[in-house]
């Protein structure tokens, strides 16, 4: 039964965070009756408990609806939720390759924002039919008509006729629908042909092992077929196929060209299958596999160890598993004195590392020590090798280098004209170089810098939004690399070197992040029986230093009545805080301090 | 009574809580307030009602101490004191030998109260000074000077009491190892049987934390402070207060507790060993074979309650129960004490949780815990448990092993809850 492809959709929706994505999403599904209201939770498609918690998507979800159009035909539509933040571009370039179109949802208050555009821009690269809409204009500060001259001119795309809409509560979405059948166009493929199938994402289940997100480009697949996975060179034989409904799988006899399900085929090893390959059909193969997806590679890196030990296997297992459907997340097995067996793993960006942090706490139970994040460095040797530094531990002796390279990205912030100066001064501290500013409205500024990576990964987004009362948006991408002057800070521990704890930094800052590293953590580890000397050194020079007192006295509260539930209190406290503890020589250090240099910047 | 034979009894302590003061101390956190004399009848006519529902209960039970606390006791009118007492031996098998302590507060207490405490079968007074320097005195928001505590003294002698506790209190604002060291000489001159030193804890919800929280932290982190003692000095202190007491011819026979041979508090040392207690009052904590219980801490609640006390089906099991020993335990004294709508609380103690608490209460006591007795009640040795951690701290100087006694050394009562800490499992 081959579907007519003048009736599918695939589309993805897009947006700047918080400008109504998801909520749209819930209301197409719900208005076309694949679930009732009764069924439907709020954000159907971000079914991660994280997802929902952070109101964020992390990752892309799919969604398969049947609409009646007033022209009486039903149509499908296969709809494709993606990520809206900047670290996710990569998730959301792959939710493009498998659409035909993409809704662009603006703000009606807010107005084109710098992840809008960034996000169209994508979806222009990929070859999508942008269509947009005007969302929230249910609220008093809406300005409708702005808004559509905004995308106008910004973006350059006709928007007059953009229908606008509330999602929230409902309003003018039977016009979005409408438009989709209009605007977004059909698939093109021959249900013929030699199958040709994107692999868009894929998870992990046990009882059907790796099931396969797919668009079908050209050819038919049906359970039995014998597949071939062009990249891995994997093969096996389908098991299942299916398209999605909401929040299920829903089995089917074949996916053919133009349309967008799944498929299970047995596959055990979850390093088969990429996302971003290419299926075809080991009888009748397709001449050469399609263009892959814009491959984005990790920014940031970190160290993750088990809070057990014993627990490496079973970190190593979770880390294999989330990288099927996350190939952006990269590691590799590393030691740490202090730590022991772990893995340097890289991200594209701090909250993509906080995400996969989570998810492996959550959805694996593992207790996490994570390390400084830091950028990846190029080192320059006097012997002309050229070193890429993800782990600090393994900088050269000094006399080694020649120079060294720090990761510089181009930032577009988009703030209102009353926070410029506040905006630029903030660039100015991390370092960053301006490039230009224009007023892309009377009040609204789109200012251009270039800022070290390592400027803005902790917290500048942060940063940023209380700076602006919440009104600049950010977005970035990875311009080069530029030499700079950077210097390893060592911590020391009772004399010791914690070699987890060192971390690249710019020259000039060092001394101050020295001298708060040193305060943070003496608040991090507890009293011992001996003084400990917390030093910060860079080549072997102490630059600051603290002390955590030796124990000397503990004062003794009356034990009043035998009552002795305030005194098992006070020594489970003392002892919760031991079993956290990671020993480096004699002293007792907590799992928390090891992260602590992400919070140098709060106060 | 009667028809349970006297040899075959079990020993139980009494605590008794009188949670009335005429003011409130500065620093203090305890169940107490001040109360008009309607209250306090209505009180003690509550707590005549649950000595009489527990008497009966308790028939197996010989009551070998009882402890009048506070509060302050000594407010009471001593009519409705003698009242107490009478409930208590009628209700109650009361031993002969029984220790009866009663807390008094100078500036309460009358030659009369005295008198009556005697007839009433009391013979323990233990006093709260705090302190002998006036400064000090004031500073705690005291309702007394030393003068008025000279005299509470020299009446309580000569009403004939020959154990006398005096309380004493460390690590207050602005006190050096010298200045407590007077207030000590001073103290020692009087010959009191039993001294006990505890230190100021700054606690939430009280003035002084008011005043004094930020020193505190800073006092807890090894820090000088501009009010309260450094750690150091707490230290030097502490020295200097153990050698002047052990010149005098006291006996350290707890961390904080201090006495003349022959006078330690045996009330006392019942909850360090873990002997069944049976708390009465408002907030009061309970310990009967392994169930501990507290009291409903309201005061209304209390009186309304003990007008019919009601036996509530809700189970005593603890997590980690399945342990047979234990739900044998369990089903006895659910037979002795059912919790009741009195209760507030009510919670069998896992025997993980008997062990650590043998631990770390057992070895607050200058002599320890006996391996022999671990032995007995765990029927496992103690080794085979604590093996690891007794290792670790005996080669930190801070555990030391002799004569089948495990006890703190002289540094390892310094930094107790350190230890301490590492005896739960």
């Amino acid at each position: 039964m081959s579907m007519d492809q003048s009736k599918i959709r695939n589309f993805c929706i897009i947006a700047h965070i918080d400008h109504g994505k998801s909520t749209l999403a819930d209301r197409i599904i719900e208005s076309t009756g694949t679930l009732t209201s009764r069924e439907m939770q709020a954000q159907v498609l971000d079914n991660m408990d994280l997802e929902r918690e952070r109101g964020i998507t992390i990752k892309s979800q799919a969604v398969r609806i049947i609409y009646k159009a007033k022209d009486g035909e039903e149509y499908v539509f296969n709809l494709i939720d993606t990520p809206g933040h900047v670290d996710f571009n990569y998730e959301v370039s792959r939710s493009l390759a498998a659409c035909d179109g993409a809704i662009l949802v603006v703000d009606a208050a807010q107005g084109v924002e710098a992840q809008t555009l960034a996000n169209v821009y994508l979806a222009l690269d990929h070859d999508l039919d942008v269509m947009p809409v005007i969302n929230k204009i249910d609220l008093p500060s809406a300005q409708p008509d702005e808004v559509v001259q905004e995308i106008e001119d910004v973006i350059g795309i006709e928007a007059a006729d953009a229908p606008r809409i509330s999602a929230k509560t409902g309003l003018n979405i039977g016009e979005v629908l409408e438009q989709i059948v209009e605007k977004i166009p059909a698939p093109e493929g021959d249900a013929d042909a030699p199958l040709q199938a994107l692999i868009f994402d894929a998870l992990y289940d046990s009882y059907k092992g790796v099931i396969v997100f797919c668009r079908i480009k050209e050819g038919t697949v049906r359970v039995g077929d014998p597949i071939r996975m062009m990249a891995t060179g994997a093969q096996s034989e389908v098991t299942e196929v299916g398209y999605f409904g909401a929040g299920q799988f829903i089995p089917c006899e074949e996916l053919s060209a133009g349309m967008v399900g799944y498929l299970c085929a047995s596959i055990k090893n979850v390093r088969d299958t990429r996302v971003g390959d290419t299926v075809t059909n080991v009888a009748r193969p397709c001449d050469k596999p399609l263009p892959g997806y814009k491959k984005v590679n990790p920014m940031v890196y970190c160290g993750m160890y088990p809070a057990d030990s014993a627990k490496y296997p079973d970190l190593r297992d979770a880390l294999e598993k989330l990288q099927i459907n996350d190939a952006s997340l990269q590691y590799e097995p590393e030691t740490s004195l202090a730590l022991g067996f772990g893995f340097r793993c890289g991200f594209l960006g701090l909250l993509h590392l906080e995400i996969i942090q989570e998810r492996l706490e959550r959805e694996f139970n593992l207790d996490l020590v994570t390390t400084a994040p830091g950028v990846i460095y190029k080192v320059h040797k006097t012997d002309g090798e050229v070193i890429e530094l993800t782990n600090p531990s393994n900088l050269p002796d000094p006399s080694e280098i020649e120079y060294m390279e720090e990761p510089v990205v181009a930032a577009e912030i988009m703030v209102s004209s009353d926070y410029v100066g506040a905006i630029m001064s903030l660039c100015q501290e991390r370092r960053g170089v301006y490039i230009s500013m224009e007023y892309i409205e009377k009040t609204r500024a789109l200012i251009k810098y270039d800022l070290p990576l390592n400027e803005i990964i902790y917290d500048f987004f942060d940063a940023l939004k209380s700076r602006s009362r919440g009104y600049a948006s950010f977005d970035y991408e990875l311009k080069g690399y530029e030499r700079s002057e950077l210097v390893k800070l060592d911590i020391l521990i009772n004399r010791e070197q914690v070699d987890a704890l060192s971390f690249i930094v710019f020259k000039d800052s060092a001394y101050d992040r020295g001298r708060r590293m040193c305060e943070r953590l003496k608040e991090e580890i507890p009293r011992h029986l001996f003084e400990i000397p917390i030093q910060a050194a860079v080549g072997g020079k102490v630059i600051a230093r603290e002390t955590v007192k030796a124990m000397r006295k503990d004062v003794l509260a009356k034990c009043y009545g035998g009552d002795i539930s305030r005194k098992r209190k006070l020594l489970e406290k003392q002892k919760e805080g031991k079993k956290r503890m990671r020993q480096v020589g004699n002293v007792e250090i907590p799992q928390e301090a090891f992260m602590s240099v992400l919070k140098l910047d709060e106060d | 009574m009667g028809s349970v034979d006297e040899r075959m009894k079990k020993e139980l302590e009494l605590y008794i809580h009188i949670p009335f003061c005429m003011k409130k101390c500065e620093y203090c956190d305890f169940l107490s307030f001040r109360a008009d004399e309607h209250t306090q009848h209505a009180y003690v006519e509550a707590l005549l009602r649950e000595i009489a529902y527990y008497g009966e209960k308790c028939r197996e039970y010989t009551v070998t101490s009882v402890y009048i606390g506070g509060g302050t006791p000594s407010w009471l009118d001593e009519e409705l004191m003698s009242g107490i007492m009478s409930a208590v031996r009628s209700h109650f098998s009361l031993s002969p030998e029984a220790e009866i302590s009663i807390e008094c507060n100078p500036g309460t207490v009358t030659d009369g109260k005295f008198a009556a405490y005697r007839r009433a079968g009391i013979n323990r007074i233990s006093i709260g000074l705090q302190s002998a320097d006036e400064r000090e005195l004031r500073l705690l928001g005291r309702i007394h000077t030393y003068g008025q505590f000279l005299k509470t003294y020299e009446l309580a002698r000569r009403n004939g009491f020959t154990n006398i506790n005096i309380d004493l209190m460390n690590s207050l604002p602005g006190q050096t190892a010298e200045s407590f060291s007077h207030t000590l000489r001073q103290i020692i001159r009087l010959k009191p049987e039993h001294i006990s030193v505890y230190s100021l804890i700054i606690e939430e919800g009280t003035p002084f934390y008011v005043r004094y929280q930020e020193d505190a932290k800073r006092q807890s982190a090894g820090e000088p402070t501009a009010a309260l003692p450094t750690e150091e000095e707490v230290l030097r202190t502490t020295r200097l207060t153990e050698e002047l007491l052990s010149d005098a011819g006291y006996e350290q026979y707890e961390i904080s507790n201090f006495a003349k041979p022959g006078y330690a508090c045996r009330h006392n040392i019942g909850y360090w060993q873990r002997a069944n207690y049976l708390g009465l009052g408002i907030g009061a904590a309970s310990l009967m074979e392994n169930i501990r219980y507290t009291n409903v801490s309201d005061l209304y609640k209390y009186l309304e309650k003990t007008v019919h006390i009601k036996e509530e089906l809700r189970q005593t099991a603890a997590p980690g129960s399945g342990d047979v020993a234990n739900q044998a335990a369990c089903r006895q004294s659910a037979q002795v004490i059912p919790m009741t709508n009195l209760h507030e609380t009510a919670e069998r103690i896992p025997r993980k949780a008997q062990m650590e608490e043998f631990m770390f209460l057992g070895l607050r006591m200058t002599d320890g815990v006996s391996r022999e007795r671990f032995a007995q009640n765990f029927g496992i040795e103690i080794e085979a448990v604590y093996q690891e951690v007794m290792q670790s701290l005996k080669e930190e100087g801070l555990l030391a092993k002799r004569a089948g006694q495990i006890f703190l050394t002289k540094r390892g009562q310094e930094v107790s809850n350190y230890v301490l800490a590492q005896f739960l499992l």
